[in-house]
């Protein structure tokens, strides 16, 4: 395709993992005072002499190959077949709050089917007045909202119960997209069906489920389900993808992933819970005690430090270092996040790069200068009810440590004077 | 302030409930569903066994059953095979390090039983299933758990005898009780704890997939 190019480019790679400290070195010595002329500079590149790709190379473009690292990652031991899984986005070399369609995680529970559009039924049934069978032209003629939305699932950073085990936040917290949906309201929906006949809403559900073999039916209370849920056909301007539940999903801010139900065919009013695989034997929360919490639906506030990161080493050794990262709550907006570079023994307020949208992710920075020592860097958030992201340790003083679900605790990278990085745990 | 933010948005809702109902305007879009297209969808079980079709099954026509469909990933006794999941013992182990969930241990209505086998398995052949042969599986879950005995039959009808042994093992959601008034407090800045140690770490670990490892993308 881009034959003039080739050779020149070093793999970003093989430069992260080859000699990070002797390559830093280099670099930072070229960026304080020139030594010998950049020949990057003085010598005409082919890129520069050449034709670059004609339009239409790509008809729907891919990110260029110098960035064939950032992908969607699995771990294979976690589950027992890939159609029902999961993998991560690799969120410690993204930046902004958008994730891309392509690498937001993947969740599904009997692979990600293909849909057409003209194949496509919603029905809704149950306590309504009228049952009825939308089309997807006819989602498309009620009036529309635009939102933007993260999308965690309740196991994010589930395998850090237990101690630190997974090295890389894409692996630790990388269950968790963000993305603007455009869709129409399911109160929208529900009110063209009316509701007179379910009577009393405030006792209330409705059963969600999808049109794949797994249908992984959840079961929302009736006032989440009028308040803020969407039933979206569009992330980020375009269709949605495959993996993320083409052509209709449910969006359920705030809420556990699990709820937001790919591939939506039907919306069941209910008089109580159906109380469905997917909410009483999974995505319940065991206690210390054996008892287990179940309906836990919000994602409480939460963030994490992107880079530097086990995957985000600094290379550029001491002097001016962005750390940058992701907080968010379920809750509604965040308010403000801590870094800490001595591993929770004291705090500085980190900038948050833009007014932080409710149930959303949002990026913060520290701009700081780096003394080239070993720092233990945490962040923590919180969201505009006063919460207070907390410890592992206050998580475990009420939970235990068999939870699986909601772990949303203060993260630890240990970052080395080599500028590699390790998720650790500390008192 | 919390509490009262809380109170505000229950008294928010409420207020969508009540007038949702009268203000919603018609857009007349969509058809009415048909009776065979509701039954043919609208196939869940209530936990108090509503929506179950009439029919039965007993343990050894459920046993020949779960060999054919289910023990290529769940064992012949339920047991589970590799990282598949188990629906037969662990009982007393949910206040143990990693519990064992099953169906025995774990579960807390028979419905959701019934209703999983005959909506999603066997898996990769889902809803392929006949009335009779969902009760005769759930029934050798059952005796595969110790709950009934071998010469037991489930039915429709007695379904709702069936005592699950973790029933009461579940409450609602109490982080609001637990954990919100403790952690919606003002955290400290300075001098947080007096020294801090490295008390855990993954590269010791080392269960990170390697970089040339599992890039799930395509």
């Amino acid at each position: 395709m881009s034959e003039l190019f080739k050779g020149k480019p070093a793999s970003r790679r093989a430069f992260l993992h080859g000699s990070v400290a002797a390559a830093a070195g280099a670099l930072t010595a070229s960026a304080a005072r020139a030594g010998a002329p950049d020949p990057l500079i003085t010598e005409a590149q082919p890129w520069a002499q050449g034709w670059g790709d004609p339009v239409d190379a790509a008809p729907y473009g891919m990110p260029i190959k110098f960035e064939s690292d950032v992908v969607r990652r699995t771990v294979e031991w976690l589950t027992a077949d890939l159609t029902s899984s999961i993998n991560f986005t690799p969120m410690h070399a993204l930046d902004g709050t958008i994730t891309p369609q392509g690498c937001a995680f993947e969740r599904h529970h009997s692979g990600a089917i293909e849909l057409r559009k003209e194949d496509y039924r919603l029905m809704i049934n149950g306590l309504v007045d009228r049952p009825l069978v939308f089309t997807y032209a006819d989602l498309e003629r009620f009036p529309r909202e635009n939102h933007v939305y993260f999308c965690e699932c309740a196991a994010n950073t589930g395998m850090e119960w237990a101690g630190a085990q997974l090295n890389g936040a894409q692996f630790t917290h990388g269950m968790i997209h963000n993305m603007e949906y455009t869709g129409v309201t399911l109160r929208t929906l529900l009110e063209e069906a009316g509701l007179d006949a379910a009577g009393d809403l405030s006792d209330k559900w409705v059963f969600v489920e999808g049109a794949d073999a797994s249908s992984n039916g959840r079961s929302i209370p009736m006032e989440k389900a009028l308040d803020d849920v969407l039933v979206a056909f569009k992330a980020n301007g375009e269709a949605l993808r495959k993996e993320h539940g083409y052509p209709v999903r449910l969006v359920v801010p705030g809420w556990e992933g699990n709820l937001w139900v790919k591939w939506l065919r039907r919306i069941e009013v209910t008089d109580a819970a159906v109380e469905s695989r997917e909410e009483t034997s999974k995505y319940t929360d065991t206690l210390a005690d054996g008892t287990s919490r179940k309906w836990t639906w919000v994602m409480d506030a939460k963030s994490i430090i992107t880079s530097p990161s086990p995957q985000a080493p600094i290379t550029h050794g001491s002097g001016p270092l962005v750390i940058s990262g992701l907080a968010w709550s379920g809750h509604g907006a965040i308010t403000r996040v801590d870094v800490s570079k001595d591993g929770g023994k004291s705090w500085q307020t980190a900038r948050l790069a833009r007014e932080p949208g409710s149930k959303a992710l949002t990026r913060f920075y520290l701009d700081t200068t780096w003394d080239g020592e070993e720092m233990l860097l945490q962040a923590r958030a919180m969201d505009e009810t006063g919460y207070v992201q907390p410890t592992k340790a206050q998580l475990r003083e009420v939970r235990g440590e068999n939870s699986i679900y909601h772990n949303n605790c203060i993260q630890t990278w240990w970052v080395r004077p080599d500028g590699e990085a390790e998720n650790v745990e500390v008192s | 302030m919390s509490k009262y933010l809380e109170i505000a948005l229950i008294a928010g809702l409420q207020v969508g409930l009540t007038t949702s109902a009268s203000t919603a305007e018609d857009y007349g879009l969509g058809r009415e569903a048909l009776p065979e297209e509701i039954e043919a969808w609208d196939v869940n079980i209530m936990p108090d066994g509503r929506g179950l079709p009439e029919g039965s099954g007993d343990v050894w026509t459920g046993e020949e059953a779960f060999g054919m469909y289910c023990a290529s990933c769940h064992g012949d006794f339920a047991e589970g095979v590799g990282n598949w999941p188990s629906l037969a013992g662990g009982q007393g182990t949910l206040d143990r390090a990693d519990p064992v969930k099953t169906v025995g241990s774990y579960w807390p209505y028979l419905s959701t039983v019934w209703d999983y086998v005959n909506r999603s398995m066997p898996y990769g052949y889902a809803q392929s299933l006949s009335a009779d042969e969902v009760y005769a599986i759930t029934a050798y879950i059952l005796y595969s758990n110790g709950i009934v005995e071998d010469v037991f039959t489930l039915s429709h009808e007695n379904f709702d005898e069936v005592e699950m042994p973790n029933a009461d093992g579940f409450i609602v959601d109490d982080r609001a009780e637990t954990e919100y008034p403790d952690w919606r407090r003002d955290p400290c800045m300075e001098d947080c704890k007096d020294a801090v140690e490295v008390t855990m770490r993954a590269a010791v670990l080392d269960v990170t997939p390697a970089d040339d490892e599992s890039s799930g993308a395509d």
